[in-house]
């Protein structure tokens, strides 16, 4: 590791990138520049693209257009030169090895390691080194993954819903852990689908659904999209003009009898519901990070 | 503000694709500690070995160069060896289904090197159940034939078992999980039988008009020449062809399969 700001390369930059699987388009155009350092959470539901994304990052799979880069080299080259890792949730282990093989296997594959029993201490793994991976439970099995990762001191670290199955503790542990590395300069993308975690423990959010990014930004850019209220009301006929041109108001829907008013000031469209309209049966409800989620991803499920 | 960043060029690609010989001698030990590896693969043919002579009358009966004994010896080093090799192709199957594969992807191990540590861990595996039948044939004092002809043979057979790991990738891949071996098992053994391993065959006979055209047929011939100093032409046409249909078909569906590492 080297201290430079004049030639400081991006950790990771896609221009244009698209992919598609037969008639399925999985990816369709992802512009995306990662900085050394920052610590991104790559965020969207299920099928959103985050997966394929990922894998075109790691070169497992060509982007079917537009380029990928990763610290200014192609994919593999970079995974060549043990600047790239990843975690994945399950599997990658080979069950009969046991924790120690398992670290020395995969230190030999490269140029240059860490010292297998350092990395073996670090990753709180020495009391079970001489384990069978097979009678490992799932978080010393997390553990030994992180181990593998964390070999060849990677620039880039990929993880893939990194915390699942961690308590709270652990999970805090994790997170102080992979911020010192961030500082020493690794940039670390993890892909999740709980903005919590996200805005928690991300510097930077990107939002991707339906294989495009919806939004990019801090945890707080993106709970601003998510901030306001929705004040319910049963108003028969509402003038529904007259209730966007409240204050703050930034969405009108009318369900039947029912009448939804999306709104940063809540108490604004209360009062003028209930002084100037015959609305009844109010209700007022924070429009949560969930559903801002939703709107984002333009998911309806 | 001045940030740590990580310099690229500094970092370097390994030399040989990855190969290493750390990997190969922890494969080995992995194919060492499987005990059905074990059982089926060194103890069963060895003690058919003990088995088929113990109870031949003919088996002094001169055969080439050495005895009949020789004849069978060298067949059950062939047949041990073939299940070897094949129990380690069909790792390769197993390994990827549980992710080793994709995550070996992210490491510098070139795909080529992959291959080769497993046709190195194959051979290596081959040759050791080779020597146990040989060196229990030995043991037992009722083989006999020219010290050449040993080495010979047992060389030629070590090779003829890259057909098995071959098949064994191939079955590995078309049949899932831990189940190839129950499928290589008994297969192999009505090959070996069809192949004139486990009896010879009479020259001519209708089943031995099947046997030529079958996988063990070949590489039994080809193993055995050194004693028999017979090798007729169609039996290496078969032991080639076999091989390139094993190896094409584990090609096949190995690169079916990266479509999703």
């Amino acid at each position: 590791m080297t201290t430079s700001t004049l030639t400081q390369v991006a950790a990771v930059r896609l221009d244009g990138v698209t992919k598609s699987f037969g008639a399925v388009e999985a990816v369709r155009g992802i512009d995306l520049e990662l900085q050394q350092g920052e610590i991104v959470a790559f965020l969207g539901p299920n099928g959103a693209g985050k997966t394929t994304t990922i894998d075109m990052i790691l070169g497992l799979s060509h982007p079917t257009s537009g380029t990928a880069r990763v610290l200014g080299l192609e994919p593999r080259q970079a995974i060549a030169r043990g600047l790239v890792s990843a975690v994945m949730q399950t599997g990658g282990l080979l069950k009969d090895l046991t924790v120690r093989e398992t670290v020395q296997y995969t230190a030999s594959l490269f140029a240059d390691t860490r010292p297998v029993d350092e990395v073996i201490e670090d990753a709180g793994i020495s009391a079970i080194a001489d384990r069978k991976v097979q009678k490992c439970s799932g978080g010393e099995q997390q553990r030994l993954r992180f181990a593998m990762a964390l070999l060849s001191d990677p620039a880039l670290l990929l993880l893939d819903e990194p915390t699942t199955g961690m308590d709270v503790e652990g999970r805090r542990a994790f997170w102080s852990a992979i911020r010192r590395d961030a500082e020493q300069g690794r940039t670390v993308l993890f892909a999740t689908h709980y903005l919590e975690e996200a805005d928690l423990y991300a510097d930077r959010i990107v939002l991707i659904s339906h294989g495009r990014i919806v939004a990019d930004g801090t945890g707080a850019e993106i709970k601003a999209l998510t901030a306001g209220r929705t004040v319910r009301a049963t108003l028969p006929g509402a003038d529904t003009d007259a209730l966007a041109a409240i204050d703050g108001v930034t969405g009108v829907e009318v369900r039947g009898d029912a009448v939804l008013v999306h709104a940063k000031d809540s108490d604004a469209v209360a009062r003028h519901l209930l002084t100037h309209t015959t609305a009844r049966d109010l209700e007022i409800t924070s429009r949560g990070l969930e559903d801002a989620f939703i709107s984002l991803t333009g998911d309806a499920r | 503000m001045s940030v740590s960043t990580i310099d690229p060029t500094t970092r370097k690609v390994p030399p040989y694709g990855g190969f290493s010989l750390t990997v190969l001698s922890i494969e080995i030990r992995r194919m060492l500690r499987n005990r059905r590896t074990l059982v089926f693969a060194m103890v069963l043919p060895a003690a058919l070995y003990f088995v088929i002579t113990g109870s031949d009358e003919d088996w002094a009966k001169p055969v080439g160069s050495g005895n009949q004994a020789a004849y069978i010896l060298i067949s059950m080093a062939l047949y041990g060896a073939a299940l070897t090799a094949a129990s380690s192709g069909s790792m390769v199957a197993l390994e990827r289904a549980l992710g080793w594969s994709r995550q070996l992807r992210l490491t510098p191990l070139h795909p080529v090197a992959y291959i080769l540590t497993k046709a190195l861990v194959a051979l290596t595996m081959g040759a050791l159940a080779v020597a146990v039948v040989n060196v229990c044939g030995f043991l037992q004092g009722r083989a006999e034939m020219p010290l050449g002809v040993w080495v010979g043979s047992a060389v030629l057979t070590v090779f003829c078992t890259l057909t098995f790991a071959a098949l064994g990738v191939f079955v590995g891949y078309v049949v899932p999980g831990e189940n190839a071996m129950q499928i290589l098992g008994p297969g192999l053994a009505l090959l070996s039988f069809l192949g004139g391993v486990f009896w010879p065959l009479t020259e001519g006979s209708a089943i031995w008009h099947v046997a030529t055209f079958t996988p063990m047929y070949g590489v039994a011939e080809v193993a055995r020449s050194p004693l028999t100093h017979e090798l007729p032409w169609y039996a290496v046409v078969n032991a080639v062809a076999w091989l390139a249909i094993f190896v094409a078909g584990a090609a096949w569906r190995m690169s079916k399969d990266t479509a999703r590492v």
